[in-house]
């Protein structure tokens, strides 16, 4: 059976180039990046070389802004705890958006329970926050801004040119969630002022349990757990050589090919969209349609319920995801589709299909035999289809 | 999806008695959009009280489907006495199990079954 995978914003399949990359960091290259002899000397030298790939990506001024994690989850709880820690004397209100990831947005709670003060700004029909409403919501007490620059189940890109505008004047610090977004769009930190920058390595070919936080020089972060000096303190633990190795090559791949890698991707997703549009009845899409990562589609089958659909695809062999109710192991229906106002029976039905670099277009007309008939035998068995009209 | 049992798989793939019936004896739509489930029950009685006929349509996941294609299998030649009797434990073992999280999909079937039946017990006193 053929094996297609459309979820790459769940993972993505690790570059050969990474793996390669990697290969000696688990064999030969083994000393601990702290040890000051020749074995130590030689893992630091590969992990400041990926400091250095990752800076680039972002174009920070200094690799030294760079804080390797164990992923884009860690670098959220570092940077948002890290500063409703270190700031907690000049207030604690935060500001977020309801559309955010888990990872910021169980933070949030958590800081509730705490006694901060969170204001979870609303988003339009497409997942944009209002850039007045944000604006208005800042007060004296508040201590961070945290918005992502794409979202994950719509892939809509956020104004994160105008926030950081916002947050730079009112001299709030702006903490996002970029997880999703670097590497398939580019992003200049010299010209976008953002203080903390989450990043994974997995998103964009890279490894598993390996992310990395940009903090802007000068920028005031407490401490989120103890340990050694590794990091400069700022994350305490044995270096993890080979993800981090591996994670400076995605981020290199990203750089240099990123624009031309997702122009291609772009085509290919815009393919299936315009198939689906053609092909299948009452379908809409849920995001922005233009500004949206360039690998993302989420669509809404009306009348359908999405893991109906993500495992009558998974039996075909091609690999997609739903936020919607079933999968996710709770019964609500997505928070991001909620706060774009999707009603759930329609919002129910909605499956994101997210490419890789590694997509082709025979996988797509592959996806287009069979999601007609799938999606046709499922409505003839869901009581609230109205028929074709 | 690992989780789910084969017979479960099974009956998602090929699911039984599945449309709408025409001039049913007792009719059953339970569930909402917001809880991601609507199942609609229908079945025919005849003048022993036995359920000659079942059909259903289904708005869900793949263990709603499943559990409302098994219910009209476990129902069918069955007195409408014994079929009450049907609980949903006998749908999730019927199925080979089903996640913690789908459970409520065996509650919903057991539900549509119990108000097919209360509207057929209903039409017949009328």
């Amino acid at each position: 059976m053929k094996k297609i995978y459309l979820d790459s914003n769940a993972t993505t399949q690790v570059h050969p180039e990474v793996i390669e990359a990697m290969v000696p960091f688990f064999g030969e290259i083994y000393g601990n990046a702290s040890s000051v002899h020749l074995f130590g000397r030689e893992a630091k030298k590969h992990l400041e070389k990926a400091r250095s790939q990752v800076a680039k990506m972002i174009n920070a001024s200094s690799s030294e802004e760079i804080v390797f994690t164990a992923g884009g989850t860690e670098a959220d709880n570092y940077a948002m705890r890290g500063i409703a820690e270190a700031l907690k004397d000049k207030g604690n209100h935060i500001i977020t958006s309801s559309v955010e990831h888990p990872a910021v947005l169980n933070t949030c709670k958590y800081f509730e329970k705490q006694g901060y003060e969170v204001t979870y700004l609303g988003v339009d029909e497409y997942g944009i926050i209002d850039l007045d409403e944000l604006a208005k919501s800042i007060k004296d007490k508040t201590i961070l801004i945290t918005i992502m620059a794409a979202n994950n189940e719509t892939g809509t890109i956020m104004p994160i040119d105008e926030i950081s505008a916002i947050a730079q004047g009112k001299g709030v610090p702006f903490h996002s969630d970029a997880v999703q977004y670097v590497g398939k769009m580019p992003l200049d930190v010299q010209k976008t002022k953002i203080d903390l920058i989450s990043m994974s390595g997995h998103k964009i070919n890279g490894p598993k349990g390996v992310g990395a936080l940009y903090i802007k020089k000068g920028t005031k972060l407490a401490k989120f757990r103890y340990g050694g000096h590794q990091e400069k303190g700022r994350r305490p633990g044995t270096e993890n050589v080979p993800g981090i190795v591996g994670l400076g090559k995605a981020c290199e791949i990203a750089t240099e090919k990123g624009q031309e890698n997702y122009a291609r991707v772009q085509c290919l997703r815009d393919k299936l969209h315009e198939r689906i549009q053609s092909e299948i009845k009452m379908t809409r899409l849920n995001g922005h349609p233009e500004k949206r990562l360039p690998n993302t589609l989420n669509i809404g089958f009306d009348y359908l319920e999405g893991e109906s659909i993500l495992l009558s695809l998974d039996l075909e062999g091609v690999a997609v995801s739903t936020g919607s109710a079933c999968t996710s192991g709770s019964l609500e229906p997505s928070h991001v589709l909620m706060s774009m106002g999707i009603d759930a029976l329609y919002s129910q039905g909605s499956v994101r299909f997210s490419f890789s670099i590694f997509n082709t277009e025979e996988e797509i007309d592959y996806v287009m035999e069979k999601l007609p008939a799938i999606i046709a035998r499922l409505r003839a068995m869901s009581p609230v289809y109205p028929g074709d009209e | 999806m690992s989780e789910y049992s084969e017979i479960v798989m099974e009956h998602f793939s090929n699911p039984r008695n599945v449309g709408e019936m025409k001039d049913p004896s007792g009719r059953g739509k339970v569930g909402n959009p917001v809880c991601g489930d609507i199942m609609e029950l229908f079945i025919k009685v005849d003048e022993n009280e036995i359920i000659e006929d079942a059909k259903f349509r289904t708005f869900g996941c793949g263990a709603a489907i499943a559990s409302s294609s098994i219910l009209t299998e476990m129902i069918k030649g069955k007195s409408i006495e014994e079929a009450r009797k049907i609980s949903n434990e006998a749908v999730v073992d019927a199925l080979g199990g089903l996640p913690s999280v789908k459970r409520h999909c065996s509650v919903l079937a057991e539900e549509a079954l119990t108000k097919a039946i209360d509207d057929y017990m209903s039409k017949k006193t009328a």
